[in-house]
């Protein structure tokens, strides 16, 4: 076992190497070069780190795992409490994975004030990491909050044209959904004298209040997904951000309200939960349609895909308000692959973005004849966004709509229907970008991948595929901890009358029918 | 009657120190007939600071003093150390600027001397009579200092404005009194509570004196509506000026609304708190609209500030012990972001000429990074955007006042930071977004400008790591109020 605080540690080293990136000094040459080296170096031993601390991580068990406690704010009942489980354990991964590669990905392309921008990145992985570990819910609201300031940053300062009002938009939109979780969190602890996210799952709230401290939450998280009609901020922020703020944003930082919702929500407010399903459903299968369609008039690649990850995002929320395992499985599976996915998608788009300066579709075409390299990426991850049996994107779509068969026959019906878009609309980009004739001179001249954006993307390939052929690596260690929700959720619920009819078709025909569902893509 | 008694002088010995110090002063000031002030100067801050130091040792028991018309407790020697704090690095930081400026005169330190005595006694007042005196030494030296650069229009018409506004003030507050006084037959605040506590209905008279009361008390933090001044007289005193005016006074007004509502008024909570609650929600909301449209951006830190104040006002509508200490916090907090942001404002210089308007900014990324960087910092903590220390004193407020029940003050609370972020980000945007003109700000640094920001940036950040000091002081400084 490890003795030492191991979560603090992955969660804090970033800011080590932040330490050492205010002190470079020198001519702009140096420090740039100085800077990038640093942070690339801090985030591997990070990702190094928490590889460690996955090692030593007790896969079998439902438990919260390398707690540390610490006294904080005196006089309130507020800790410094960290831990993971099944759930936030891939998390820390994926925000341990992708900050390297963000960093490589900048490598070029930003030129302009790199000691600012590697710190703002090394910023952003601690507080990113150190939400998914926050057991206390002032803890996780301090880190939640703070990864505002880095992305600001990032989109303001390295953005696209209109990037002033994409990082206010940003800001401004998730800072009121979130201080609005403020106010809950404190409701909660004004009734219960604790902030302690494990103790809170136990005490029971009120049915009434649970229902004003579920909308408050879901504020936040709304807007964090994102899901219809509160994700108008997100197709800006991609646009306007740098690739790699895109790769994080789309990575991570939409991850963090589906994991709101599994963490908070459902252990702390299951009978609310259950009560505002319908909601969620209608908000879901909207996000997933209404979005799809969106994204296939989209003349910005960027902007595509961020449309597409608004609809990916809905199949999480439809996942995670099945409360059953499928669902829950399906929903952390889908987020995970999408966060690799999405990320590697926006990669592509840097990379043709750095060469051409445009992310405008009609300005491209023809690129397999020049960059046969980066068609076969390309393709690999359009696929894996289509949902390909063999990507990792198969698996969640798959998990998701066989829960929410047990749910909602309907729903899964309509949901299903943003399969047959997301094929359609990715395979419409990747035609009219990579496929056609090759007649514009610019694009003709534009070289295939090098051999650094090849190392990016590696991983990346490894992990869909990996993820794709062998879910149950990633499926087998979260499921105790996703069953040990679902068993608390039903204790609460299921003695009342069943409000969803989850509950009560349990026992309905699962693998087949859902199979159907998937088959009409 | 017993025979005359000479009242004891040492609960009160660090105001009568001060008295002395500047009185002194002012006799070193008129003796040394040069026009350098360094030497008043620094002797002002030196005798602040070796108050500062001996408050820190003082008693945290309550004494009181002056046929109980003074009172020391914890509170009153916390709030003072705040109050004496910030005064001695207002003087310190200014120094530069106010040399600069030819501004520089014996009597600048001397009046703030006076000031910050005032309201040392403010906190400590616990007699109406006390009260109004100590209010008015606070107020007059800053009438004057605000007219302090007197061939300048914008500053005098700035020194006649919170003068009359001032005199207003103080005229409600005295006839909030006599009322006060009419309908209890007391001037002693402990009166006044036995008073106000045997009576089984409250005569109305004692609830429109106590609203006069507060009128007055809300004219002096500049909470809506009664804020009308603070912009014109921030803009127009010189900077150094207005720093002292965003920090000092403010934390002693609220220390004296804190000792009179938490004691003496006690009782009357129920009538009292829909008028704080009403006055900090104004406050808030006027605060954050407000400041967006500002272009100066001492306007905008006036109209910041009496955002600020409403959250403040939001912790004494709890009226609780969490409440007060929250305000404790808060201040405390204010104060430090305060100092930063005016450091900064202090340096803000193009090709010899001060500069007040926000687009210069622009550029102070690539000149001069480091003071950018703490300016955001700043600018960040004030909208109370976590992990920066403007989020908890927000987060106690807010705290406080939900446990009081207050769940509306604290939506409103929550709404209006949203709006004041945009124009705290705005200045971040105008620093790091916009591209650096040709001709842009040359900051005018001096070593002690850069101390005070690099202390008071390090001491934001670094809040959240090491909150126990603040924290645990306030709790202690609350506790004594409620303990007697």
């Amino acid at each position: 076992m490890i003795t030492f605080p191991i979560l603090s540690l992955v969660t804090f080293l970033p800011l080590v190497g932040v330490l050492f990136l205010l002190f470079i000094r020198g001519n702009d040459e140096t420090v740039a070069r100085n800077a990038r080296a640093t942070a690339l170096l801090t985030s591997i031993f990070t990702f190094a780190l928490s590889l460690y601390m996955y090692a030593h991580f007790d896969k079998t068990s439902s438990e919260f795992q390398f707690v540390e406690q610490m006294s904080w704010l005196p006089g309130l009942d507020i800790n410094y409490k960290m831990g993971i489980d099944g759930i936030s354990v891939f998390f820390v991964l994926l925000s341990a994975f992708l900050t390297p590669i963000c960093i490589l990905a900048s490598w070029e392309s930003i030129t302009s004030r790199v000691k600012e921008y590697m710190i703002s990145f090394l910023l952003l992985e601690t507080m990113m990491i150190g939400m998914f570990c926050a057991l206390d819910l002032v803890l996780f609201y301090v880190f939640f909050e703070a990864v505002l300031i880095p992305m600001f940053v990032i989109i303001g300062v390295w953005g696209g044209s209109r990037r002033v009002y994409a990082s206010f938009k940003f800001f401004l939109y998730t800072l009121l959904g979130s201080v609005l979780m403020l106010i809950a969190i404190l409701a909660l602890y004004r009734t219960f004298n604790t902030t302690d996210i494990i103790l809170l799952t136990q005490v029971g709230v009120p049915e009434m209040m649970q229902k004003w401290i579920w909308l408050a939450f879901l504020a936040s998280f709304a807007v964090k997904v994102p899901m219809w009609p509160v994700h108008t901020w997100l197709p800006d922020a991609h646009v306007e951000a740098p690739t790699a703020g895109s790769v994080i944003l789309a990575g991570v930082l939409l991850k963090m309200g589906g994991y709101g919702f599994l963490r908070l929500s459902l252990p702390i407010l299951p009978e609310a939960s259950a009560y505002f399903t319908p909601m969620i459903f209608t908000l879901s299968v909207i996000a997933v349609v209404y979005t799809s369609l969106v994204a296939l008039v989209q003349e910005d690649m960027k902007k595509l895909i961020a449309y597409s990850s608004v609809a990916h995002m809905g199949f999480v929320t439809l996942g995670i308000f099945t409360f059953n395992q499928q669902g829950l499985e399906g929903a952390m599976f889908q987020m995970l692959s999408h966060g690799v996915v999405s990320a590697a998608l926006f990669l592509c788009v840097g990379v043709v973005y750095d060469r051409l300066h445009t992310r405008e579709i009609t300005r491209y075409g023809g690129l397999v004849k020049n960059m046969p390299r980066y068609a076969a990426v390309f393709m690999l991850f359009t696929m894996a966004s289509v949902g390909l049996p063999g990507t990792s994107g198969f698996v969640g779509e798959f998990l998701v709509l066989a829960g929410m068969w047990q749910a909602s026959t309907v729903f899964t019906f309509i949901a299903a229907t943003g399969v047959v878009l997301g094929a359609a609309y990715m395979l419409f980009l990747y035609r009219r970008v990579v496929f056609g004739e090759l007649n514009k001179p610019d694009v003709k001249a534009m070289k295939d991948i090098n051999l650094r954006e090849l190392s990016i993307f590696a991983p990346l390939v490894v992990l869909v595929l990996w993820m794709g052929i062998y879910p149950s690596s990633v499926i087998a260690p979260m499921a105790p901890s996703l069953t040990r929700v679902l068993d608390q959720y039903h204790a609460r619920v299921t003695h009342k009358t069943a409000m969803t009819p989850a509950i009560q078709k349990t026992a309905a025909p699962t693998e087949n029918t859902a199979g159907e569902g998937e088959a009409q893509q | 009657m017993r025979p005359f008694e000479a009242p004891a002088l040492t609960p009160a010995f660090p105001e009568i120190f001060l008295g002395l110090v500047t009185l002194f002063l002012i006799i070193l000031g008129v003796a040394r007939k040069d026009e350098d002030s360094t030497t008043v100067t620094n002797f002002s801050i030196f005798a602040l600071i070796a108050v500062a130091a001996v408050m820190f040792r003082f008693s945290h028991e309550t004494f009181s003093t002056f046929n109980g018309m003074f009172v020391t407790d914890g509170f009153a020697v916390y709030m003072k150390i705040l109050i004496l704090l910030g005064s001695a690095v207002t003087i310190f930081m200014s120094a530069r600027y106010v040399e600069r400026q030819r501004m520089a005169r014996f009597e600048y330190p001397v009046l703030i001397l006076f000031s910050t005595l005032g309201m040392m006694l403010m906190t400590s007042a616990n007699d109406l009579i006390s009260l109004y005196m100590a209010l008015e030494l606070q107020s007059l030296p800053l009438y004057v200092l605000a007219a302090m650069r007197r061939d300048s229009v914008k500053s005098t018409e700035a020194g006649l404005k919170y003068f009359v506004l001032g005199a207003l003030s103080s005229g409600m507050l005295l006839y909030g009194s006599s009322l006060i006084y009419g309908y209890t037959g007391a001037t002693n605040f402990n009166d006044i509570a036995a008073a106000l506590t045997t009576h089984e209905f409250l005569p109305v008279g004692v609830v429109t004196g106590m609203v006069l009361l507060l009128s007055g008390f809300a004219f002096k933090v500049a909470a809506v509506p009664f804020h009308m001044w603070t912009p014109d007289v921030y803009e127009g005193a010189p900077t150094s000026v207005t720093a002292f005016f965003a920090i000092v006074p403010k934390m002693a007004s609220l220390a004296l609304m804190v000792r009179v509502f938490m004691g003496p008024f006690e009782p009357m909570v129920d009538e009292w708190r829909q008028v704080v609650v009403l006055l900090a929600v104004a406050s808030m909301a006027l605060g954050g609209i407000a400041a967006i449209a500002q272009q100066n951006i001492k306007r905008m830190l006036a109209y910041s500030s009496i955002g600020h104040m409403g959250y403040a006002l939001g912790g004494i509508a709890a009226a609780s012990e969490p409440g007060i200490k929250a305000v404790i916090i808060y201040v405390t907090i204010y104060m430090m972001t305060s100092i930063g942001t005016f450091a900064i404002v202090l340096m803000m210089k193009q090709k010899d000429r001060m500069v007040e308007n926000i687009r210069d900014l622009s550029g102070l990324a690539s000149r001069q990074p480091m003071i950018a960087l703490s300016m955001a910092i700043m600018m960040f903590s004030m909208a109370g955007i976590p992990p920066l220390a403007g989020f908890f004193s927000k987060l106690f407020i807010f705290q406080a006042a939900i446990d009081a029940g207050l769940y509306g003050l604290v939506f409103m609370g929550v709404i209006t930071s949203v709006i004041s972020a945009f124009y705290y980000l705005r200045i971040v945007k105008i620093m790091y977004f916009d591209a650096a003109p040709d001709e842009g700000i040359d900051p005018a640094t001096d070593g002690r400008l850069n101390a005070v920001l690099a202390v008071s940036s390090v001491a934001v950040v670094l809040f959240i790591v090491i909150p126990v000091p603040i924290l645990g002081a306030a709790g202690t400084a609350a506790a004594t109020l409620f303990s007697r």
